[in-house]
């Protein structure tokens, strides 16, 4: 089964990627739903070409959809949204290797990896890199509570802590029991080659709020947290060169009436 | 204050709208003396450039006075005479320490709106679309200047406001055409257009040590101006065969280097392509017309340089790339670093090299800007490049 990911060049690339290599296409659907996609699309279908019409043809072929959805497990809406309802969670990580949203995202910073990192240590300076979180507050070295605004404005709360983290080179954190989101993420700090700064990779898991409909309804309100995330990493860049996140925001304009 | 709003293809209107203000400490504002409209404009006023929106301000060439000054500014003092670059550079990202300005990581804040079209995202430019920033632009009272300590520069003891004016993105941008063309001892360039840029690309080549620069466009007076003032030998396209003429000028070579100084609006010589170019770009089946390009690859000396100066914006057709392939030419381009070379313009001016205020035809006031837009894309009365005073 396939980690439903998030990367950095578009999804459609990947797609004929593994049409090329003429791949199974992964199982994305779980079986209760495979179960009705199969019926519905079936009982559709038949009803559709009983009809003979245009109405009728597209019926059919929606319900045609359907029964291949649930004789397959696949179902390119789902993988297109980076939905699977087919696999389960794993108790020990907040969010399971094969588990959730996953995005990874690399910029490249002109600064050395230590300003970076020190920057970043310090999650309190977070918020004004992240444009979803509101607060940070660092309770001690490895533990801090987060809250963020999540798709549609929803306050959402967690704690985490530090996994694991070597000076200038990285740092990793989860959520702990009782968050309202599962979240696992990492950043890594690597020295360009012919001095071009730092080379910063960053890497998030997570459950999104209210599963997966709500990875859909973020999806199409177009808070992708792909998109989301190379803005975060933006204004990092931003900050830490030009020291300042540009705008246009209060500048004067026309009315053109 | 009074600004020049888009509001539409070919429609540009002089509002009342808010003065700007500080939005960050790296800012300053100019009261503008003195503006213009640059080629560039012509596209956006034409509808050619996508991501405007009604009530942007236009402009983006920037002389005046420095009226304020944000907290982290240093170099700048309130009440110096500045001329500012086109271009938004932020300084300190590895681009910019290169002295690529105009690749600048960190000065366009809808760098997302340009990665969508273009992967990448370049410089933020003064009232030049959102997908350059949105910047409010010059062709105001006052403008609010980011980056300020990069971006810009006080104008030399002597130097008037149309010199300086010059300075501020015309001739920036003629002058790397000349510098992308590494020119060396008994070099030929030839310059597509005599516009203003065309007009600085020329002065430019010769500057940097060209054995013979020939200029090309279609209008005699602009071709005269080149003659005159740069010394170049000039074809009218109108007369002659662009590619024979240059075969004969080179003894059968080529020119070393061609400078595109027309852009995506070309015309050339050719009424048949022409009508092709403009029937598929008014489909939306191409964004640009190239026909420049096409003559240039076609000119040029094997193993030549182009450097396309003319502005782009998206996909074009009919491109000869294995004749530039085959004959190993070397393809040079980009938006102008004018944090590069104002200052090395400058010094020619200071040396008595050149007077930038040469390609001034017209001096209207602000107020008259939609007739200036009208007049100067018509070319009306031999107009190559107006003042335009608020």
């Amino acid at each position: 089964m396939a980690t439903a990911e998030v990367k950095s060049h578009d999804s459609r690339w990947a797609m004929m990627h593994e049409a090329a290599q003429g791949e199974a296409q992964p199982v994305n659907v779980g079986p209760a739903e495979r179960f009705a996609s199969l019926l519905a699309g079936g009982a559709m279908a038949l009803l559709g070409l009983r009809r003979g019409t245009l109405g009728g043809l597209t019926t059919a072929l929606v319900g045609g959809s359907l029964v291949y959805r649930g004789a397959t497990g696949h179902c390119s809406g789902y993988a297109a949204l980076g939905i699977n309802t087919a696999r389960r969670r794993s108790p020990q990580a907040a969010v399971g290797a094969r588990q959730g949203v996953k995005v990874e995202r690399d910029i490249t910073i002109f600064r050395e990896p230590a300003a970076l990192y020190s920057f970043w240590r310090n999650f309190e300076n977070l918020p004004r890199v992240m444009s979803h979180l509101d607060s940070v507050r660092c309770e001690d070295p490895h533990r801090s509570h987060w809250i963020a605004r999540g798709p549609l404005g929803r306050r959402v709360e967690w704690d985490a802590e530090v996994i694991n983290e070597r000076e200038n080179e990285l740092i990793a954190w989860r959520s702990l029991e009782g968050s309202d989101i599962d979240t696992a993420g990492s950043i890594h700090f690597a020295p360009a080659p012919g001095e071009r700064g730092t080379e910063v990779k960053v890497v998030l898991k997570y459950d999104v709020p209210a599963g997966k409909a709500g990875a859909a309804i973020a999806w199409l309100c177009g808070e992708a947290p792909g998109q989301q995330v190379q803005e975060d990493l933006r204004r990092f860049k931003q900050i830490m060169e030009a020291g300042a996140v540009p705008t246009i925001e209060g500048q004067p304009m026309g009315r053109c009436r | 204050m009074k600004a020049v709003c888009w509001c539409g293809a070919k429609k540009v209107r002089v509002e009342d709208v808010p003065d700007p203000k500080i939005l960050d400490p790296q800012d300053i504002i100019v009261k503008i003396s003195v503006t213009t409209i640059c080629g560039s404009d012509l596209h956006l006023y034409d509808g050619y450039i996508a991501t405007m929106q009604r009530g942007d301000i236009l402009g983006h060439e920037i002389v005046g006075e420095v009226v304020e000054t944000g907290a982290d500014v240093r170099k700048i003092n309130r009440g110096d005479r500045v001329v500012v670059s086109s271009i938004i550079g932020c300084g300190r990202c590895w681009h910019c320490r290169n002295q690529e300005f105009s690749l600048c990581d960190n000065s366009n804040p809808n760098g997302w709106l340009q990665e969508k079209l273009f992967n990448y995202a370049s410089a933020g430019i003064f009232g030049y679309s959102h997908m350059f920033g949105g910047y409010a632009g010059a062709q105001a009272e006052y403008i609010r200047v980011p980056f300020a300590d990069v971006g810009a520069f006080r104008v030399p003891d002597g130097m008037n406001d149309e010199q300086a004016l010059a300075c501020s993105d015309a001739f920036p941008t003629g002058y790397m055409g000349a510098d992308l063309c590494e020119i060396k001892q008994g070099d030929v360039v030839a310059v597509w257009g005599c516009g203003p840029v065309g007009q600085f690309a020329v002065k430019s080549a010769a500057l940097l040590g060209a054995h013979k620069v020939i200029a090309i466009d279609n209008l005699p007076a602009r071709l005269r101006m080149a003659a005159n003032v740069s010394g170049a030998i000039t074809l009218d396209q109108n007369e002659v065969d662009v590619s024979d003429a240059l075969k004969s000028l080179t003894g059968g070579r080529g020119p070393d280097a061609c400078i595109d100084a027309v852009g995506l609006e070309s015309h050339g010589s050719n009424f048949a392509e022409h009508a092709y170019d403009r029937v598929k770009q008014a489909l939306m089946l191409v964004n640009d017309r190239v026909a420049v390009v096409r003559q240039m690859i076609e000119c040029c000396r094997k193993g030549g340089v182009l450097a396309i100066m003319g502005v782009y914006s998206g996909l074009v057709d009919k491109f000869p790339l294995g004749v530039a392939m085959n004959k190993g030419l070397r393809l040079r381009m980009g938006q102008m670093h004018g944090q590069k070379y104002i200052p090395r313009l400058f010094d020619h001016w200071q040396k008595g090299e050149v007077d930038p205020a040469f390609v001034f035809s017209h001096r209207l006031s602000l107020d008259e800007a939609p007739r200036a837009y009208t007049m100067f894309r018509d070319k009306h009365d031999d107009c190559l490049k107006l003042a335009l005073r608020p």
